[in-house]
C-alpha cells in the first residue's frame, strides 16, 4: 500500500523536461522525432499548468505554512534524494495537477476514500475466501456454472479501465465476496470495516438478499434443522455475553476513576474486579457442592454447641469451629436424604468405603451424595478451572501487549498513542498535557543534561554507600528482634541463625554491588558518560569503605552508648548491654571484601583500611569498657574463631578474587586512562610481556613455552587440580589410618592390663600356696617382725 | 434508518448489534444520551442531527483536545459541519469502544490526526497534533525551535519512505509497537 514515491519522475516529466531531449541529439533519427513529440507535449503541458496555476493560487496557498518551512529546512532530506533534486521541487509550488496526482496515490487515499477502503476490503475477503475454501463443495453453486472456474473467484482483470462506476463495480465485487463467505465470517469482516454504519449496512443488505436469493431453496431439511440449532445456539451464548455485561458492576466508580486518572491507576482497580470474579466462581463451587449438601444433612455432635459470642469473628474458633466453615465438620460418610431412620444410622456408623454412591434405603429414594468424593474433586476441579482461566488470560494479554522492537522510534510512539481518551476531567487533562510536554522535551534533550552545581553532584553520589550502610545497620537489628520471638531450643542455635542471616544479607550486598559495577557500568561505561570507569568502581569503593566507617561509629555510638544510657535510666536493668561479637565480626569480614575488591582499581585502599582498622580498635575499645558486660552465657571461643576464619577465606576472599579475576580476565580496559590502556583484556599484558621476552632473549624461550602451554591450557588447570584432590584424599586416608591405629593401641594398653591383673593374682596365689611348706619361715617371720 | 420514537426498534437494535462492536446495554444507553442532545423539534425529523456544539457538550468529550477533529471525522454531513446522526454517533463509540480493533482504531486515530485531511500526516498535522497534546497554555507549549527539532526527529523515526510525511501503514506500524495504545484510545459513556 506504501508506494515509494519518485519526485524525480514527475519533475522530469512535467517541470523540467526541456532538458533530456538537449542532449539527445546525436541518437539515431527514429528517436529524434519520438523526443520532438515529447517536447511539444511538455511544452503544451507547461502552458496548460501556468493557466491553472493561475485559477488555482488560492489551492496552493497552504504551502507557505510553517508545516513546509519546518521539513524544508532538515538539513539530510535533500542529500538523500540523490544529489539535491528534491530541493528545486520543493522551492516551486506545486501544482495542481501533481496535487491531483499526489493525492489520489493509494497511499494517501486508504487512509479517507471509500472507494479505496472498499477496493481493500475486496482483497482482504477474497483472501479470506481463498483460505476457507479451498475447494469449493458442489451444491454451493446455481446449476449453469461451471465449479473450477466459479468456485476460485476470477478476478477479472479491469486495473486498465477507469471511470465514476468503478467504486460501484468495485463494490459489487465486494458484496460477492460477502455472501459467499461464512455468517460469522461476514459478521467480523463488515464490523472491522472502517466505513459509517448506514454503507455498512447498505453492504450487508444487499449481500444478505442476494445470498438469501440463491441459497434459499437449496438446502435440505436437515441441514436446515442444522442452521436452526446452531443459530439458537449463537443467540443463548450472545445473550449470555450481554447478560455478564449488563451486571456492569462498579461501572460508574470505574469510569470515574478513569476520568480522572487514566489507564494507569484503572488497571489497579480492573485487577481488583477480576480478582472479584475468580473468588465469585470460588465460593459458588464450594458453597453449592460442598457447604449446602452438608448443611442439609448436619452431623450429629458429640459435644455441645458452644454459643456465639462476638470473638469468634477475629480468631474464627469458638462457634464457627463446628460449622460448615471448616474441615472438621463434613462428614466422611455418603449423605442420603429423606431416610430419617436410616440417615441416623449411617451418621452413627460411618462407612469407610468411599466408592459406593448409592446406597440401598429402605424408603427406596436414590439420591446419595458421597461426600469424601465430592470434596475431593470439587477442589481439584475448581482448581483446575482456574488454572485453565488464568493460563488463557496470561497468554492472551501477553499476546496483545509483547512488542518486538521496542527500543525504536520511541518519541513518535509518545506521540502517537500517549494522548488517554479516557481521560474527562479538566483538571487532570491539563495536568497530562503538561506532563507530555515535560516528557517530550526530556527525550528531545536526553543527550544534553544540564549543569547542576558540581559540588551539589559530587554529594550525591554518596547517596548509593548510605543506603547500603543503612541496610546493613538495620537489617540485622530485624533479624534480632525476629530470632527472639522465634524462640529456639538452644542458644547456639540461636547464635547459628543469626550468623546465617547476617552472612547472607552482606553477601547479597556485595553481589547485587559487583553486578552492578562489573556487568553494567564496566560494559557499557559511556552510557552514563564515564572516561575511566575503574577510576569511579575505585572511588565508589572508597566512598563504601568510609560510609561503612562512620555508620560502625555512629552504631557505636548509639547502639552501645546511648543503649546503656536507655537502659539503665529508663527500663532500670541491673546489668549492662552484651557485645554482639558476630555481628561485630561480620562486620569486619565485610569491611575487609571490599578493600580486597578495591584493591585492584585503588592500590592505595588497604592503607584507608588500616587507618580504619587502627580508629576503629580504639574506639571499640573505649565503648566495651564503658558500655558492655561479659555475656552470660558461655562463648566457645576456638569454634567461632575457626568460623570467622572461613568466613574470611571462603566467601570473602573467594569471592574477591573470583571478581578480581574476571575482571581482569575478560572485561575490556578504558581506552583513555591506566596501565592497560590499548589493551583489550587486563591479562594480555603479561602475555605480551611473554611475547617479548622470547623475541628479546631466546633463551629464555622456555619460559614463553611454559606461559604458553602450561597457564593457558585448561589441562594444566584440570591436572593441578586433580593432583590437589589426590593430595586431600591422601591427607584423609592417612588421618582415617591414625584414627584405627589409635584405637587398636587403646584395645593393647586394656589388654596389657588385663594381662598385668592376671600376672598379679597369679602371683599372690604362688605365694599364698608357699606359706603352709616352711614352719620356720613362720618363726623367722614373727622374728622378723619384731625386729621392725 | 434513524429513529423516531424515544425507543430503539428491535432489528435495528440487532443490526447496530451486528455492524458494530458495541453491546446491546451500550447500544440503548447511548440512545438515550443521544436523545437527551436532541432539541424539543429535532425529535419528531426521521434522522435527526445533532449539532457539533452540543456534541462537545457531552462531558466525555468536554475536555479533549481532539474533539472538533472526532466530530469533523465521524460526521458524514453534506456542509462538513461536523453535526452528527445517531448512527454517526454509534460509529463514534464503536470506534473508541472496548471490543475494537486494533486496525480500526488505528484507522480513525490517523483519520482524527490528520488535520487537513489529505490523507497523510505532513509537517503542519504534526505541528498542530503536537500543540493539542501539549496545552493551550504558553508554558506548555514548545518554542518553535523545540518544535521543528521534534518533528523533524519524529519523521525520522517513522517516515520509512521518506517522503517527509506519515502515510497511514506507516502510522499504523508506529502504533503496533505501542501495547497501550488500544487501553488509552477509549471512550465510555
Amino acid at each position: 500500500m506504501a508506494h515509494s514515491v519518485n519526485f524525480d519522475l514527475t519533475a522530469d516529466h512535467m517541470e523540467a523536461g526541456l532538458e533530456s531531449p538537449a542532449d539527445e541529439e546525436g541518437v539515431h533519427d527514429s528517436f529524434n522525432q519520438l523526443i520532438e513529440d515529447q517536447r511539444q507535449e511538455a511544452l503544451e503541458l507547461q502552458e496548460l499548468q501556468r493557466d491553472l496555476d493561475e485559477e488555482e493560487r488560492d489551492s496552493v496557498a497552504y504551502l507557505s505554512s510553517p508545516g513546509q518551512e519546518i521539513w524544508r529546512g532538515s538539513p539530510g532530506r535533500g542529500e538523500e534524494e540523490g544529489g539535491g533534486q528534491l530541493d528545486p521541487l520543493l522551492e516551486e509550488r506545486w501544482s495542481s495537477a501533481t496535487l491531483k496526482v499526489l493525492s489520489s496515490m493509494p497511499s494517501r487515499t486508504i487512509g479517507r476514500s471509500r472507494g479505496a477502503i472498499i477496493s481493500q476490503y475486496y482483497n482482504r475477503t477474497m483472501k479470506l475466501r481463498r483460505r476457507r475454501q479451498s475447494r469449493p463443495s458442489i451444491k454451493d453453486f446455481s446449476r449453469s456454472a461451471r465449479p473450477s472456474i466459479r468456485g476460485y473467484g476470477m478476478e477479472t482483470d479491469c486495473m486498465e479501465t477507469e471511470g465514476v462506476d468503478e467504486e460501484g463495480r468495485k463494490r459489487d465485487q465486494l458484496v460477492n465476496n460477502l455472501q459467499n463467505l461464512s455468517l460469522s465470517d461476514r459478521v467480523r469482516m463488515l464490523r472491522a470495516m472502517p466505513l459509517s454504519v448506514a454503507e455498512k449496512s447498505e453492504l450487508r443488505r444487499l449481500a444478505d438478499r442476494k445470498g438469501r436469493r440463491s441459497n434459499h431453496s437449496q438446502i435440505p431439511c436437515c441441514s436446515q434443522l442444522k442452521y436452526h440449532i446452531i443459530i439458537a445456539l449463537r443467540h443463548s451464548w450472545y445473550s449470555c455475553l450481554s447478560f455478564l455485561h449488563s451486571l456492569q458492576l462498579w461501572q460508574v466508580a470505574l469510569k470515574r476513576v478513569s476520568g480522572r486518572f487514566g489507564t494507569g491507576v484503572l488497571s489497579y482497580f480492573l485487577f481488583v474486579k477480576t480478582l472479584l470474579f475468580f473468588n465469585i466462581f470460588l465460593f459458588l463451587v464450594t458453597g453449592l457442592l460442598l457447604a449446602v449438601p452438608q448443611a442439609v444433612h448436619p452431623p450429629t455432635l458429640t459435644q455441645g454447641h458452644e454459643a456465639f459470642s462476638g470473638l469468634e469473628l477475629l480468631t474464627g474458633g469458638g462457634y464457627f469451629s463446628d460449622s460448615v466453615m471448616y474441615y472438621g465438620y463434613y462428614s466422611n460418610s455418603t449423605l442420603s436424604k429423606d431416610c430419617r431412620v436410616t440417615s441416623s444410622s449411617m451418621e452413627q456408623q460411618p462407612s469407610p468405603s468411599v466408592s459406593r454412591r448409592t446406597m440401598e434405603t429402605d424408603c427406596g429414594v436414590k439420591p446419595s451424595y458421597n461426600m469424601p468424593l465430592a470434596y475431593f474433586f470439587t477442589i481439584g476441579l475448581a482448581f483446575f478451572i482456574t488454572c485453565i482461566i488464568l493460563v488463557y488470560s496470561m497468554s492472551k494479554s501477553f499476546g496483545q501487549s509483547f512488542r518486538i522492537d521496542k527500543s525504536h522510534g520511541i518519541l513518535a510512539m509518545k506521540v502517537f498513542c500517549s494522548w488517554d481518551f479516557k481521560v474527562i476531567k479538566k483538571t487532570s487533562v491539563k495536568l497530562r498535557s503538561e506532563n507530555i510536554c515535560i516528557q517530550l522535551r526530556d527525550l528531545q534533550y536526553r543527550s544534553r543534561i544540564p549543569t547542576k552545581d558540581p559540588l551539589l553532584k559530587e554529594a550525591s553520589l554518596l547517596a548509593l554507600p548510605v543506603v547500603v550502610s543503612l541496610i546493613n545497620l538495620l537489617l540485622p537489628g530485624i533479624f534480632n528482634a525476629t530470632a527472639w520471638m522465634e524462640e529456639y531450643d538452644s542458644p547456639s542455635v540461636n547464635t547459628y541463625i543469626a550468623i546465617s542471616r547476617n552472612l547472607m544479607l552482606k553477601v547479597s550486598v556485595l553481589v547485587v554491588l559487583c553486578f552492578h559495577w562489573l556487568g553494567r557500568i564496566a560494559s557499557d561505561p559511556h552510557s552514563i558518560g564515564l572516561q575511566c570507569w575503574e577510576s569511579f568502581v575505585g572511588q565508589e569503593l572508597y566512598r563504601f569503605l568510609l560510609m561503612d566507617f562512620i555508620f560502625t561509629i555512629l552504631d557505636t555510638f548509639f547502639g552501645e552508648f546511648l543503649w546503656r544510657l536507655f537502659s539503665q535510666r529508663v527500663l532500670k536493668r541491673k546489668r549492662k548491654p552484651v557485645f554482639d561479637i558476630s555481628r561485630n565480626v561480620l562486620e569486619l569480614i565485610y569491611g575487609q571484601t571490599l578493600a580486597w575488591l578495591g584493591v585492584l582499581f585503588t592500590p592505595l585502599l588497604p592503607a584507608v583500611q588500616i587507618i580504619k582498622l587502627l580508629l576503629l580498635f580504639y574506639m571499640k575499645q573505649t565503648s566495651v569498657m564503658m558500655n558492655c558486660q561479659s555475656p552470660r552465657k558461655p562463648y566457645r571461643a576456638s569454634q567461632m574463631s575457626t568460623i570467622f576464619i572461613t568466613l574470611l577465606c571462603c566467601p570473602s576472599f573467594l569471592g574477591a578474587a573470583v571478581c578480581v579475576s574476571y575482571t581482569m580476565w575478560s572485561i575490556r580496559p578504558s581506552e583513555s586512562c591506566g596501565p592497560f590502556r590499548s589493551l583489550s583484556t587486563m591479562f594480555q599484558s603479561g602475555k605480551l610481556w611473554v611475547k617479548e621476552l622470547e623475541t628479546h632473549n631466546p633463551n629464555l624461550a622456555w619460559l614463553a613455552w611454559a606461559h604458553s602451554y602450561i597457564v593457558e591450557n585448561p589441562l594444566f588447570l584440570f591436572l593441578a587440580a586433580g593432583i590437589f584432590l589426590i593430595v586431600i584424599y591422601f591427607n584423609t586416608q592417612v588421618v582415617d589410618g591414625q584414627r584405627k591405629i589409635i584405637s587398636l593401641l587403646q584395645e593393647q594398653i586394656e589388654n596389657e592390663g588385663e594381662d598385668k591383673k592376671f600376672l598379679i593374682t597369679r602371683l599372690q596365689a604362688i605365694h599364698q600356696q608357699k606359706r603352709p611348706l616352711s614352719p620356720r619361715r613362720l618363726t623367722s617371720q614373727a622374728s622378723q617382725d619384731s625386729n621392725c | 434508518m434513524g429513529t423516531t420514537a424515544s425507543q430503539l426498534r428491535k432489528d435495528l437494535l440487532s443490526e447496530y448489534q451486528e455492524l458494530t462492536f458495541l453491546t446491546k446495554q451500550e447500544i440503548i444507553l447511548a440512545h438515550k444520551r443521544f436523545s437527551e442532545l436532541l432539541s424539543k423539534e429535532d425529535r419528531n425529523v426521521p434522522t435527526p442531527r445533532v449539532p457539533m456544539e452540543k456534541v462537545l457538550s457531552l462531558p466525555e468529550l468536554k475536555s479533549n483536545p481532539f474533539r472538533k477533529r472526532i466530530c469533523h471525522v465521524f460526521s458524514t454531513s453534506d456542509m462538513k459541519d461536523g453535526s452528527l446522526t445517531f448512527e454517526d454517533f454509534l460509529d463514534l463509540l464503536s470506534a473508541f469502544s472496548d471490543s475494537a480493533t486494533l486496525e480500526i482504531k488505528s484507522h480513525y486515530a490517523f483519520r482524527i490526526f490528520d488535520f487537513d485531511d489529505d490523507g497523510t500526516l505532513d509537517g503542519g498535522d504534526l505541528e498542530k497534533l503536537v500543540n493539542c497534546l501539549t496545552g493551550e497554555t504558553d508554558d506548555t507549549r514548545l518554542t518553535t525551535e523545540e518544535m521543528r527539532q521534534l518533528i523533524s526527529n519524529i519523521l525520522e523515526e517513522s517516515d520509512i519512505d521518506k517522503d517527509g510525511t506519515v502515510n497511514l501503514s506507516e502510522f499504523q506500524h508506529v502504533i503496533s509497537r505501542s501495547p497501550d495504545f488500544v487501553s488509552s484510545f477509549k471512550i465510555v459513556l
